[in-house]
């Protein structure tokens, strides 16, 4: 039932797939430098061991439990609903078990599945920035390793929302090869309720005014670390394009054709917008930008032309400062990363557009169901989860840590001890 | 949001046409927006009380 035992995988693309997965981990390197950068340097080495953290937990939770819901096998739990097979769940491997006998593409899924898990985690990890406590980081990601992603996983990839197409005959199912929707829309669904549960930085929305600007420290940061987002950005499209839409070989250079074209015309479309709202273009904002039309590109990359992809970039850069503007200015919400924009609003766009600029007809509305499905249904169970776990192990750090600063607090030392601490201004 | 949600599986279960199908599709993911929308109203109410 699944497209997974059937399907036969040369080896060549089995060592193919290997080499880009093993180039993928750049893409989170470089994610983590972003987090980093656009938080404050008091919360720098705090920020970057907490990303380490939150990776090894996710992974390790997933290996050990979720992989055996994410996998893909002819023994899942299947419900029949009007005639039709609906793939709920896997029943694959607990604790990792047996793995070293499994057929050579469910390792490889399992190695893409993993480096996908560590990234949905460090995207909420970045949106709590200076008022996420570490152990919360922590439990927030094993159970989005144990339980939320391993659900999304599976049926994005190999359940019932992969599955629409022989089901029900929309279009080829719900097509995510990059992981726009399973990885970035579900990252950035998880940092919206992250948000909302921890509440804002001190001193962001005070009584009267507008909100506080809060930069990012390092600017440099954020800008290398979305070039270095670009190669793993590469390697995970055009793995996902061989892993979970069966592409040639050949058809590699076109995905990462339409990976750069959409990363790089979003960027300037965010290069534009900012230089025409605010004078003069701004770094952070334009990062942002260019990591948006790499989510994007998650989607599209492999199912759309090098021209729509083009375009799905340019739209993505033209909405993305005007939401970060959006959600912080009007909407109340504090999201240092931008996550929320950039994976969730980025992703649930790239999604939208595969559907629209895909050949077989029937394609948008499956991939409407797949953005409903994470928007419905994943978004209040992970919002009624941390909600729980709040009241058990207190998400936010204690006014008093949040005045020091998460590296004094947690670490006990600054990432930066040689340079002189700035007056927050944010304190008034 | 939920009750979107499963108003979009509903309108693949029971419908075969594609333009009703179509329909209902998008009228769960009208639904789950106006949930949205009262979420992030609420989380701005909250954040304004707290201020």
């Amino acid at each position: 039932m699944t497209p997974l035992a059937p399907m036969p995988f040369p080896e060549t693309s089995f060592a193919l797939t290997l080499v880009l997965l093993l180039l993928a981990p750049v893409a989170i390197a470089g994610l983590a430098l972003v987090n980093v950068g656009l938080g404050r340097s008091r919360s720098a080495a705090q920020s970057l061991l907490g990303t380490v953290v939150v990776i090894s937990t996710a992974v390790i939770a997933f290996v050990l439990v979720g992989w055996g819901i994410a996998s893909g096998s002819d023994r899942d739990f299947v419900i029949l609903i009007a005639g039709k097979s609906w793939d709920w769940a896997g029943a694959g491997r607990l604790l990792g078990m047996g793995l070293e006998n499994a057929p050579a593409r469910e390792q490889l899924v399992l190695l893409f599945e993993v480096l996908s898990v560590a990234l949905v985690a460090m995207i909420p990890w970045g949106s709590g920035a200076d008022r996420l406590r570490l152990r919360a980081g922590t439990a927030i990601a094993a159970v989005l390793g144990v339980v939320v992603f391993p659900f999304a996983a599976h049926w994005t990839w190999s359940g019932w929302l992969a599955q629409l197409g022989a089901n029900f005959s929309m279009g080829s199912g719900f097509v995510d090869g990059g992981g726009a929707g399973a990885i970035h829309l579900l990252g950035g669904l998880a940092a919206l309720a992250v948000i909302w549960i921890a509440g804002p930085r001190k001193g962001k929305f005070p009584r009267e005014g507008l909100s506080t600007a809060m930069p990012g420290h390092n600017v440099v940061y954020v800008l290398f670390g979305s070039l270095l987002a670009l190669v793993g950005w590469l390697a995970w499209n055009m793995a996902g394009a061989l892993l979970w839409l069966n592409a040639a070989a050949s058809k590699l250079v076109v995905v990462a054709i339409n990976t750069v074209l959409a990363a790089m015309a979003a960027l300037l479309a965010t290069l534009l917008v900012t230089r025409f709202r605010f004078g003069k273009p701004d770094a952070s904002l334009c990062a942002s930008g260019w990591l948006a039309g790499l989510v994007t590109s998650s989607a599209c990359s492999a199912i759309v032309s090098p021209v729509a992809a083009l375009f799905v970039g340019l739209v993505a850069g033209i909405f993305i400062p005007l939401l970060v503007e959006l959600f912080e200015l009007v909407l109340s919400i504090d999201d240092p990363s931008g996550a929320v924009s950039i994976h969730g609003a980025a992703g649930l766009w790239g999604l939208m557009a595969a559907g629209l600029f895909a050949p077989q007809s029937g394609q948008g509305i499956a991939q409407l169901q797949g953005v409903a499905t994470l928007l419905g249904l994943m978004l209040p169970l992970i919002y009624g989860v941390f909600w729980l776990m709040d009241r058990v192990i207190a998400f936010r750090v204690d006014p008093d840590g949040e005045r020091l600063g998460m590296d004094l607090h947690e670490l006990g030392g600054n990432a930066y001890p040689e340079f002189v601490v700035h007056r927050d201004e944010s304190y008034r | 949001m939920p009750a979107g949600f499963f108003l979009t599986i509903s309108a693949i279960v029971l419908f075969s046409g594609a333009a009703q199908r179509t329909a209902f599709v998008l009228c769960g993911v009208a639904v789950e927006a106006m949930g949205l929308v009262v979420a992030v109203r609420g989380h701005m109410q909250l954040r304004s009380e707290n201020r």
